[in-house]
């Protein structure tokens, strides 16, 4: 049987992770194609319900990229991001979904190799998790 | 500080000491108009009424043991757009909780609103009140039970009758507010406190409606610690009795399954407020086919859909500002045990950030600011 693909949806900020990822491209690095990216403004637009709805739906993974702190094209969208991850996470956490599947994530324009790399480690990390079992849950 | 005026009742008649000062709030124009549960014509429950005509104060009831409404949504209502003239209104403790969290969501202006909180014993469902009532055992029969009570802070219901969950396991069974009736420790049918605050307390003086003197009776803080202390008890008893039915999502399912998805738990919340909600969009209006394909990816499904994305991002949005009413529960047509989720979880959540949602208009809610040196993010995922 072939081995388990984990899928990704990546949501990633213009100015930063997705810039990151292009640079990443265009420098020609290697980095799994499990990934599915959706372009947003900022980070802090990534609301709980689209995680939920990717994980839900079929993801195995959502990673959520953004700028360093300090560093939002719009001054605070990456720190809301970060709590509202946090809030979501704990709520899972609490609901006894404890697997580490929404990563968030600051890569910068800059850092082409940091966004191959994080990739390419989640996409590790989720081979070994397996699939995700929220997506093959009948009765959601 | 806050100034506290003990007040003697006549002839037992507590409510309706009660009623004499409403009726000179607005007598001598403290306030123009006052919101305060009003009992209905058949006796058998109550209704959130504004008031106007002091003769209709005649069968209002500040210690109403219903709650057929989150009355900080009909606040908002009240308030949030312009509130011309002085409104006081007659609140639970959990109703206060619930304005402040809506103040600090801008859904309720407190200019022209004076809050008056009333001591809590808890309510009981509108639908088992209105029983007690048919089998003699509401009305002034359980009027005396809790005015007996509430000096040792020990209100039992009648055999068969239970207090709403969400009250007995509330750990805020005493109001922050301009004024606070004050009903724990008292001999309640022989004197009541009426504590004063700041927004008030030089008027009610100048105006002679209340004269401050006198302290609480010795006994009262013992008495309201003791009552926080068996609920705190009852909540953790809750929360771990959740704990062992919700182990993980599917387990959470199997005891949700139920749910019909009629929204009434957002409906009847008080924090839930936006305008336009997510779940009452075509967002969640799939298509035929779509249905198909989960089907066929699953190999079959439960219909309806999306009672896990509807719970969950419920709680994403409201669960650090849920003051624990429990008004989700007594909406849920399924008596699904929706505020005992959104407790437990909330809990943990509220926690996280040090929040107590209720506490002070003056706080941020968590999910309104962050910290910048907080929740590190290093090279794996928060």
């Amino acid at each position: 049987m072939a081995e388990f693909e984990p899928r990704i949806v990546a949501f990633l900020c213009h100015w930063c992770t997705y810039t990151g990822a292009d640079l990443a491209g265009t420098t020609r690095l290697q980095y799994p194609p499990n990934i599915r990216v959706i372009h947003l403004m900022c980070s802090g637009a990534v609301d709980s319900i689209y995680v939920l709805k990717a994980l839900i739906d079929g993801a195995d993974g959502v990673l959520v990229g953004g700028c360093h702190p300090g560093d939002c094209h719009y001054q605070t969208g990456n720190y809301k991001a970060r709590r509202r991850m946090a809030i979501l996470k704990n709520i899972l956490n609490e609901m006894g979904f404890t697997e580490d599947r929404i990563w968030l994530k600051w890569i910068s324009a800059s850092e082409g190799k940091l966004f191959a790399d994080t990739v390419t480690r989640m996409v590790d990390t989720l081979k070994k998790m397996g699939p995700n079992p929220m997506k093959q849950l009948w009765n959601a | 500080m806050a100034k506290l005026a003990t007040v003697t009742v006549k002839e037992g008649r507590t409510e309706e000491t009660l009623r004499v000062f409403l009726k000179a709030l607005v007598a001598q124009g403290v306030v123009e108009e006052i919101m305060i549960p009003r009992a209905l014509p058949s006796g058998e429950g109550f209704a959130q009424a504004l008031i106007r005509d002091v003769a209709m104060l005649d069968h209002a009831s500040a210690l109403a043991p219903t709650m057929p409404v989150q009355s900080a949504r009909v606040i908002s209502n009240l308030t949030v757009r312009n509130l011309g003239k002085k409104v006081a209104a007659v609140l639970k403790p959990c109703e206060i909780r619930a304005v402040v969290e809506l103040t600090k969501f801008l859904q309720v202006k407190l200019d022209n609103l004076y809050l008056i909180g009333v001591d809590c014993p808890g309510t009981f469902e509108v639908a088992d009140y209105a029983r007690m009532v048919q089998e003699g055992k509401g009305g002034d029969p359980w009027m005396k039970t809790l005015l007996k009570g509430m000096e040792r802070g020990e209100v039992a219901p009648p055999s068969g009758y239970f207090l709403r969950t969400a009250c007995q396991m509330c750990e805020y069974p005493v109001p922050q507010a301009d004024v606070v009736i004050k009903l724990f420790g008292y001999a309640t049918s022989q004197q009541i406190g009426i504590e004063i605050g700041e927004r008030l307390e030089k008027e009610l003086e100048g105006k002679k409606i209340l004269s401050f003197s006198g302290n609480d009776p010795a006994s009262r803080n013992e008495v309201t610690g003791r009552v926080v202390a068996e609920r705190v008890k009852k909540r953790d008893a809750v929360f771990q009795e959740f704990k062992g039915m919700v182990k993980d999502l599917s387990s959470f399912l199997d005891r949700f399954s139920t749910c019909t998805r009629c929204h009434n738990c957002m409906v009847s919340c008080p924090i839930c407020y936006c305008k336009e909600c997510v779940f009452r969009t075509a967002v969640f209006e799939h298509e035929g086919d779509q249905f198909l394909r989960w089907a066929d990816r699953k190999g079959g499904i439960r219909m309806p859909t999306d009672t896990l994305i509807f719970h969950l991002i419920r709680m994403a949005h409201m669960v650090s500002s849920c003051i624990g009413c429990g008004l989700c529960d007594s909406a849920c047509p399924s008596r699904l045990p929706v505020a005992s989720l959104f407790r437990s979880v909330g809990d943990k959540v509220q926690k996280m950030f040090q929040y107590v949602p209720g506490r002070d208009v003056k706080e941020v809610p968590p999910v309104a600011t962050f910290k910048e040196d907080e929740l590190k993010v290093e090279s794996g995922s928060i």
